[in-house]
């Protein structure tokens, strides 16, 4: 019982809910969380490379879903949350590289990352609606 | 018996992993490769979108694109492979589920390896 009494004095370490919220912790968080979102997302390319393998029937069905209202909404999340995680990957390689570290250049590396994931997603759609005319 | 092995060279490989830098030095690897197929992969995706079958066989029936394809999708199962073994590491503490879960990630992210690099391969030969 005194051991439970103890215990519950103990110091607790800073956790996420003592921290106020910075920038570059919410890309830390957004870098985790595009990532488990990628793992299942690339089930998208791959069911389309499947369906055009498996023939034109299958392959007009995945088309078809993709181009509905929520399958675009789907489509691009999951392009922004692959251009969000490979933009972190890029920051990720210049820590590790050993450079970026001052608060200032952590500030501004985190906030390019998701500026920069909004712009060339946007990028991505814009090319993509030219090519096919929908623009 | 006395053991005359230095501290240093008995817990060598009995970290938690059981590893080395192995897994974090492929995460790596495979982060860089997949970045360096990023043009391609932007360019296909523009070019590819809404377009009938017979041009999407066209387009990777030329053995350079079908080659960055297969290499494009194999790194990537093997980057989210690694991945989602380190949040399964942080997150899943109870023994069983965290080996089934090992388990599944494995057999998941091979599954979606195998399955776009066969589809780019019939669609490169045109069948």
């Amino acid at each position: 019982m005194a051991n439970v009494e103890l215990r519950s004095k103990r110091p607790l370490s800073p956790h996420l809910t003592v921290f106020r919220l910075y920038i570059n912790m919410m890309m830390s968080i957004l870098h985790r969380i595009t990532g488990a979102a990628n793992y299942f997302a690339i089930i998208l390319p791959v069911a389309w490379l499947v369906a055009a393998a498996s023939g034109s029937d299958i392959f007009a069905l995945v088309n078809g879903l993709f181009a509905t209202p929520l399958g675009l909404l789907v489509l691009f999340g999951a392009s922004w949350s692959l251009i969000h995680h490979a933009l972190g990957g890029i920051r990720h390689f210049i820590w590790d590289a050993g450079r970026g570290f001052s608060i200032p250049s952590v500030i501004i590396l985190s906030w390019a990352t998701i500026f920069l994931s909004l712009l060339l997603t946007a990028a991505l759609w814009f090319f993509a609606m030219v090519m096919h005319g929908r623009l | 018996m006395t053991d005359y092995r230095t501290d240093l060279s008995r817990v060598r490989g009995l970290g938690a992993a059981k590893f080395g830098t192995e897994h974090f030095w492929m995460q790596r690897v495979t982060s860089l490769a997949v970045l360096l197929l990023f043009p391609f992969l932007f360019y296909s995706v523009i070019y590819l979108a809404g377009r009938p079958l017979a041009e999407v066989k066209e387009y990777f029936s030329s053995p350079l694109v079908a080659t960055m394809a297969v290499l494009l999708v194999a790194l990537l199962a093997h980057h989210m492979r690694l991945g989602m073994q380190v949040i399964i590491e942080d997150y899943v503490h109870n023994s069983s589920r965290k080996l089934t879960f090992l388990m599944l990630n494995i057999f998941f992210s091979t599954l979606v390896g195998a399955a776009g690099v066969i589809a780019i391969i019939k669609l490169s030969l045109g069948a």
